[in-house]
């Protein structure tokens, strides 16, 4: 990194920070040089932190009053909601709060796939960023069995099937995962524990994430390489602090929207029938955030087919740097690129939505074409755009795009030194 | 860039329409009511509730259980808010097992605003046993359980009609326009004049419809009323800070040549 030596003031800091850089680090948090175009779509970083930070600790307060066993969890959960004091508040903002997280990882990675911000030198950052996302949905999928609604089960049920697909040891795999011969009470138990191990896991994964971003610094919407520090940059501390801070207020408003006036709309109403083993509900759809990976699932009429694409379409992101041959970053500047971006976003939604209807007629068709393209945009788009692509030129600097429209050479560098 | 940032709302809105709910072919979709508890600043209507507790005590109550309410909830804030002697009264109705006693016996004994809701039946298995092998549910929860929620509860209370020609029903078995299948065991419990209100209010099917689903509702979710209080005041704070904040990045924001 460019930031200068540290030294501190005081007698004692200086021999507590020569045993343990505690103050060096926060200077170098403080002043780290953050290109200052940044846009709002770079806010959610921030807002993914708090995201964290608030899952673990609404979940550690539930924690202490959830019951983990088949038969008394559904109204330990009632018991939170009713009894404990604001656990209707606890319970809501952590459930809500898991459906905010994925809004927000969502953007997160989708502003790294425009701005190609998992290019080189970014790629493990990239990587973590990715085994962060598994690590997420795995505890999501765990969180909301903890419940034991219907939902919860029957969700819990066909995603630990899943592995049954594997050839020849698939049944014992299932049978392990579970504890006993069905989902049942010690799969209840297991979930739990790790649903409560996992944030944990993924908060060591974000220091290294956050760690791996300060080695290169922060990727822009121009998408080059800057000096740092130079007149690019600006002090982490007050500009991105107080730009993050407002754009994590305006989320924080949305969050707050769906907590207290409408908490139960992103669930499903199944999921306050206590779990019946005997009665299967008529659709077992997963959360909004898996659909898109629930369609590919259910798109191939082999079980482990499906199973092996829908683990692909995740572990593809992982060879995403190595698949687009582009050496323009951002999607600024690659006018092609630019427009299969959007068929991907618009191609994951379509998946998304058909994997809440039921796998039949037109959805299923709809599914399948989903798929193909969402395979094909990896595999072939990416690497074939990136050769043939002619992108447009791009600036030698962030300050020069902000000049453009004839502004005067002298009067560019007078604004430039200002800085 | 500004293309992309513009797209922000689009993506947004898109992506809550992906969860659109399911349809299920062989069913009238819900009638609308404007429930006083909707909306952001919703409250229950406190006659209503009380009412809507007699039809449950009366009539629900003989196969319906509640079992994740108290007595003392009757007379919280936000709830049918019946006077503390009334609690005492309504739970000293009912009988309750406790025990065991020093002898290791159990007993029975009048109930304490501190107890749950009495169970019509001693567990699921007797309480279908009793209803021609048809559960019926819990309804602590019955309101958040159902698509459609209140609506869908008031619905079916009001839906029962004789049977289109061509279809046949099984023995026990009711027709009614708003139940998925349009079949129910449940049979129709609800006829005008069934119930004498305390409030002198005229029993119709519909008001009591109304006012059991009401009840329902609240039991359902007793922390609504305190939840959109909270809501409000919490949504001005964050305005209010926000503003604040915006106005505080502007100034900090107005050093550099960088618009924010």
């Amino acid at each position: 990194m460019s930031d200068q030596e540290y030294i501190p003031k005081s007698k004692a800091a200086k021999w507590f920070n020569d045993r343990l850089p505690l103050l060096t680090l926060g200077a170098h948090l403080t002043d780290y040089p953050t290109p200052k175009n940044l846009n709002y779509w770079w806010t959610f970083g921030g807002i993914l932190t708090f995201c964290l930070i608030t899952q673990i600790v609404t979940g550690i307060v539930l924690a202490m009053h959830y019951v983990a066993h088949a038969d008394l969890a559904f109204g330990s959960v009632e018991h939170i909601m009713r009894n404990v004091n604001y656990g209707w508040l606890i319970r809501y903002i952590h459930s809500n709060g898991a459906s905010m997280f994925f809004l927000a990882v969502y953007i997160h990675i989708f502003r790294s796939l425009f701005y190609g911000s998992y290019k080189s030198p970014r790629e493990i950052i990239w990587i973590l960023g990715l085994m962060i996302y598994l690590l997420m949905m795995a505890a999501a999928f765990l969180g909301y069995v903890l419940p034991w609604g219907q939902m919860s089960f029957w969700g819990a049920t066909v995603i630990t099937n899943l592995f049954s697909a594997i050839p020849l040891v698939g049944e014992s795999i299932t049978t392990w995962l579970w504890g006993a011969y069905s989902v049942d009470n010690p799969t209840l138990n297991r979930f739990f524990s790790l649903h409560y191990l996992f944030p944990f896991l993924i908060l060591g994964l974000v220091v290294l994430h956050i760690w791996a971003l300060h080695i290169p610094g922060n990727n822009n919407p121009v998408g080059i390489d800057i000096k740092k520090p130079s007149k690019d940059t600006v002090p982490f501390h007050p500009y991105i602090t107080i730009k993050d801070a407002f754009a994590l207020l305006v989320f924080m408003i949305i969050f707050a929207g769906f907590v207290f006036f409408t908490p139960n709309v992103l669930g499903h109403s199944d999921n306050y029938i206590p779990a019946n083993p005997l009665v299967t509900p008529a659709h077992i759809v997963p959360e909004w955030y898996l659909l898109p990976f629930y369609a590919i699932l259910r798109s191939v009429p082999d079980k482990l087919g499906g199973v092996i694409l829908m683990f692909s379409a995740i572990f593809i992101l992982f060879v995403l740097p190595w698949l687009d041959t582009s050496k323009v970053r951002s999607a600024v500047f690659r006018p092609l690129y630019r427009q299969f971006f959007w068929i991907l976003v618009i191609d994951v939604l379509m998946l998304g939505y058909v994997g809440a209807m039921p796998a039949e007629g037109v959805y299923l068709v709809l599914a399948r074409v989903g798929t193909i393209y969402y395979f094909l945009h990896f595999i072939v788009i990416l690497p074939v755009v990136g050769l043939l692509e002619k992108t447009d030129p791009i600036p030698m600097s962030i300050s020069e795009p902000v000049m453009t429209g004839g502004a005067e050479p002298s009067l560019a560098r007078k604004l430039n030194e200002k800085v | 860039m500004k293309k992309f940032n513009i797209s922000l709302n689009k993506i947004i809105i898109l992506l809550f329409l992906t969860i659109k709910p399911l349809h299920s072919a062989e069913m009238t979709d819900p009638i609308k009511v404007d429930w006083s508890f909707k909306g952001l600043t919703g409250t229950f209507d406190r006659a209503s509730l009380q009412r809507g507790f007699q039809v449950y005590k009366e009539v629900c109550s003989s196969c319906h259980s509640m079992q994740y309410l108290s007595y003392r909830n009757l007379g919280e804030s936000g709830g049918p808010e019946f006077t503390e002697a009334e609690v005492k009264a309504i739970a000293a109705s009912f009988e309750v097992t406790d025990g065991p006693d020093s002898q290791g016996e159990m007993f029975t004994r009048p109930g304490r605003p501190s107890d749950m809701f009495v169970s019509p039946h001693p567990n699921k298995e007797a309480a279908a046993a009793a209803n021609g092998g048809a559960y019926p549910p819990d309804m602590s929860v019955l309101v958040k359980a159902r698509k459609g929620g209140a609506n869908y509860i008031y619905s079916v209370l009001v839906g029962y009609e004789d049977p289109p020609p061509g279809v046949t029903l099984d023995q026990g078995v009711y027709y009614n326009k708003y139940m998925i299948g349009n079949k129910i065991k449940m049979p129709n419990n609800l006829e005008d004049g069934l119930i004498e209100y305390a409030d002198g209010t005229v029993s119709t099917v519909d008001q009591m419809a109304k006012d059991v689903t009401t009840f329902l509702a609240w039991a359902a979710e007793p922390e609504l009323e305190e939840r959109h209080r909270t809501g409000v005041k919490v949504i001005i704070y964050l305005v209010l800070l926000t503003t604040l904040v915006y106005l505080s990045m502007k100034k900090i924001w107005s050093r550099v040549d960088t618009e924010v």
